[in-house]
């Protein structure tokens, strides 16, 4: 069988990016969670917010160390898979991807020691504020990955000359038609993904009716903001699907199962894409409600998927199912928000032990959800690399063969199981051992200063057998 | 735009990126290296406590490199790295592997093993690999078109792996030399003994390279011999620099043979780059012909000057808070 270098070095960047994107998508939203933490601490004096900061700071701090050790394989991937993409695209990317790693660095040398380790030893109100640089930080750190990312979904403010983009201008590059949707149904599947686990580590707390009144306090928080959140996210869902259909409107096909450019368009709950076949070979959906959603009105025309050549459509099965399961979760989410909202009238919400257990399983589900909706728009995007004017194919390194690609492949599964059990493992027990007593903080506070090594922010042994603390 | 050559400053940053990280990574993937030869694990104890602070402020200069080399020479990033594509892969693996390892083997007793050899491994995997750039850089690359046309493993060649286990012993030598000047007692007299017998290494190393290049690449051995003397400058210094090694040694100063050894390394480096300018893809590619588009390179040169003297100061504030010796028996955690 013939390695398919192209197909492999996909599925590897596939890997890769996925894997590395579950640490940013909860660290943007704890991050904002633990500086408004450090805030009611300082408005309020009252030492269970302190003990909530703390504790979330330590997930923080591993979570945060996990994400640059998965990231610095993303830098270089470009360059190895990638190269002509690179060589080509690099007068934009290259300077954007570079101010992120400015970005993450400045944030890093600045602000992530004191607040890592600055507890006691700076006034509290620089403790603060470095809190809120941090969570501003991984923003900006956003604001530069997705600005890249939207500008190879909707390319905007270069020109095409000999095989390499040149900017015109950089304002309509880096604020593309796209930048603004994604920009902020990120942060808000950020907000959604912190605030899910921290209401189910709450949970998770209560159950165990440990520290009671600070995971009262987290769990409450959690769900007013999930209230509004969830069906915000829905709504911001929605605009995002209006751009999509304007600048790309494959991908919305795809993302429907909607074959012929028609009016009248159902809303398809289940069906069977047939690529080769051009069709669905079974679907059941709510008629006219697709034309409803992207034209609001049911004689609104959708173009279909057969308006571009079958070698230019993206992979419909995968984008058409990735879409549903993300939808899906997003309904599941709404529905959790709002049964914690009814509890709550009722009295009920802290001891409601079905209600907590299900939030417990709640943890995943802004994770996969997530990872669903960036296959949606990855996927979607094929066969093209920057959208329009450059394909996968093109942008390939010329080299590379399918058992270059294949070998690396395995290699990098292979390292990121073990890290990521490691890393996984490793902030369970930081969970299991919960927030610390008050006489074990005294040492804590008492060491000696220290850079920002975001692992060592946790202090929990790794495995059982550590004698001086288990 | 006329008023600056920001390929030339971009040259210079990047430059400096590199013996940065070379010097700083340096020393602590030496001591990874020497990890397993280690009198006691004891010892072992004082190595790592010697750089856990600073360990992975080193590491950044390798992602800022990266990332700089994308944004400034975006030919360099798009030749070397798919020709060196199984050896970027296996220096990001031992980073990896090293860099967990040094977190979680403070929090381990039971799986302490299991993260010695993980630091071990991906310290000398990543050293070697790093050799064998430079080996290949000095070989040049397969290119045409501005596209790499070469094989996978074009880049190991015996060459490249002399070169590799040179950098091997020259982190090996930094590390010894830093442990001298971070430790005392027992762990001290042993980095004493292990450092004449590294220097040797590599000397032996260094004497093979000049000798073996003009069969590799005969355009650094006409360089050499053309008419510009000044250049032989930089292996006189170095060699004094390996003279001063040995000198401090046999004294049992404390700090000079980390300097010296430093001394070694930036002229070497400097040998290295005046070998080759203003090439920096060889064997045709210079610096303005790799470089992005001025207006690019201007774009981002803004950033890079307002984060570079904060990252210094920060570096040097940490290397000021750890100063002085490490004790035996005195936890980092």
């Amino acid at each position: 069988m013939e390695l398919d270098p192209l197909l492999l070095s996909r599925l590897q960047f596939a890997f890769v990016v996925s894997f590395h994107a579950i640490f940013p998508v909860f660290t943007i939203g704890l991050a904002s969670y633990i500086a408004l933490l450090n805030g009611l601490f300082y408005k309020t004096q009252n030492p269970a917010w302190d003990r909530l900061a703390l504790f979330w700071t330590k997930i923080f701090a591993v979570v945060f160390g996990m994400g640059v050790v998965s990231g610095i394989v993303m830098s270089f991937q470009f360059g190895t898979n990638w190269s002509n993409f690179s060589q080509a695209s690099a007068n934009f990317l290259g300077p954007i991807l570079s101010y992120e790693v400015v970005t993450a660095f400045f944030l890093e040398a600045a602000f992530l020691g004191v607040l890592l380790f600055g507890r006691g030893k700076v006034p509290q109100g620089v403790h603060l504020f470095a809190a809120i640089m941090v969570a501003i930080g991984t923003f900006i750190s956003s604001f530069w990955i997705l600005s890249a990312n939207s500008w190879m979904q909707t390319p905007a403010g270069v020109e095409l000359i000999d095989n390499s983009f040149h900017v015109t201008s950089w304002m309509a590059a880096i604020f593309n038609p796209s930048f603004w949707v994604r920009f902020v149904h990120m942060g808000m599947a950020s907000f959604l993904t912190g605030g899910f686990v921290v209401a189910g580590v709450s949970a998770w707390f209560l159950l165990r009716n440990r520290d009671v009144e600070a995971n009262r306090k987290a769990l409450s928080m959690c769900l007013w903001l999930l209230l509004v959140l969830a069906p915000a996210q829905a709504v911001v869902g929605d605009f995002h699907g209006l751009n999509t259909l304007e600048h790309q409107p494959t991908k919305v096909a795809a993302m429907e199962g909607n074959w012929e450019t028609r009016s009248h368009v159902p809303l398809l709950l289940f069906a069977l894409p047939d690529q080769e076949a051009q069709t669905n070979r079974f679907e059941i959906g709510i008629p006219s409600l697709a034309s409803v959603i992207l034209k609001h009105s049911p004689s609104g025309v959708v173009p279909g998927l057969t308006e571009v050549a079958p070698e230019e459509q993206p992979p419909v099965a995968l984008v058409f199912w990735a879409f549903r399961i993300m939808v899906g979760l997003g309904f599941v989410m709404i529905g959790v928000a709002i049964v914690g909202a009814i509890l709550r009238k009722r009295g009920t919400l802290y001891t409601n032990t079905l209600f907590h257990k299900t939030l417990i399983g709640m943890i995943v589900t802004p994770f996969i959800a997530v990872l669903s909706g960036w296959v949606v728009t990855e996927a979607g995007r094929a066969p093209w690399l920057v959208y329009g004017m450059m394909s996968h194919a093109e942008g390939l390194t010329p080299s590379l063969t399918g058992g270059m690609a294949l070998f690396t492949l395995i290699g990098y599964v292979a390292v990121y199981a073990v890290v990521f059990w490691a890393g996984i493992y490793y902030i369970t027990k930081v969970v299991r051992n919960g927030m610390l007593p008050e006489d074990e903080r005294e040492e804590i506070e008492g060491e000696v200063e220290r850079p920002s090594r975001p692992l060592s922010a946790a202090h929990t042994p790794f495995d059982d057998a550590d004698p001086a603390r288990s | 735009m006329e008023m600056f050559d920001l390929s030339l400053i971009w040259a210079l940053i990047i430059g400096f990126g590199v013996i940065m990280y070379v010097i700083m990574d340096g020393f602590d993937l030496g001591l990874g290296i020497l990890y397993p030869f280690a009198p006691d694990e004891e010892s072992r104890d004082v190595m790592m406590n010697s750089v856990a602070p600073v360990w992975d402020g080193n590491e950044t200069w390798l992602v800022l490199g990266g990332a700089g080399l994308l944004g400034a020479f975006p030919l360099v990033y798009s030749v070397f790295l798919p020709a060196l594509y199984i050896g970027v892969f296996l220096m990001l693996a031992g980073l990896i592997f090293r860099g967990v390892a040094f977190e979680f083997r403070f929090k381990s007793r039971k799986n302490r093993r299991w993260w010695n050899r993980a630091f071990c491994w991906g310290s000398a995997v990543a050293a070697f690999a790093q050799g064998a750039v430079v080996g290949a850089y000095i070989q040049g690359f397969a290119v045409e078109d501005f596209a790499y046309v070469g094989g996978a493993l074009d880049w190991l060649t015996p060459f490249t792996v002399m070169t590799g286990l040179g950098l091997m012993c020259g982190y090996a030598l930094l590390g010894a030399t830093w442990l001298i000047m971070k430790s005392e007692g027992h762990v001290q007299d042993w980095a004493y003994r292990i450092t004449p017998i590294l220097l040797a290494a590599v000397l032996a190393v260094f004497m093979a390279v000049s000798l073996w290049t003009p069969f590799v690449n005969p355009d650094v051995w006409a360089r050499w011999f053309s008419n510009i003397e000044m250049i032989w400058i930089f292996p006189a210094l170095a060699m004094a620099c390996a003279f001063l090694v040995y000198r401090s040694v046999q004294k049992r100063s404390d700090g000079l043979p980390f300097v010296a050894t430093l001394g070694i390394f930036i002229f070497t480096y400097l040998g290295l780059i005046v070998s080759k300018w203003p090439v920096i893809v060889p064997p045709n590619y210079t610096i303005w012909d790799a470089a992005s588009a001025p207006e690019s390179q201007l774009f981002l040169l803004i950033g890079v000057l307002f984060v570079i003297p904060i990252v210094l100061t920060y570096t040097a504030w940490t290397y000021w808070v750890f100063r002085g010796k490490v004790k035996v028996g005195e936890g980092y955690h």
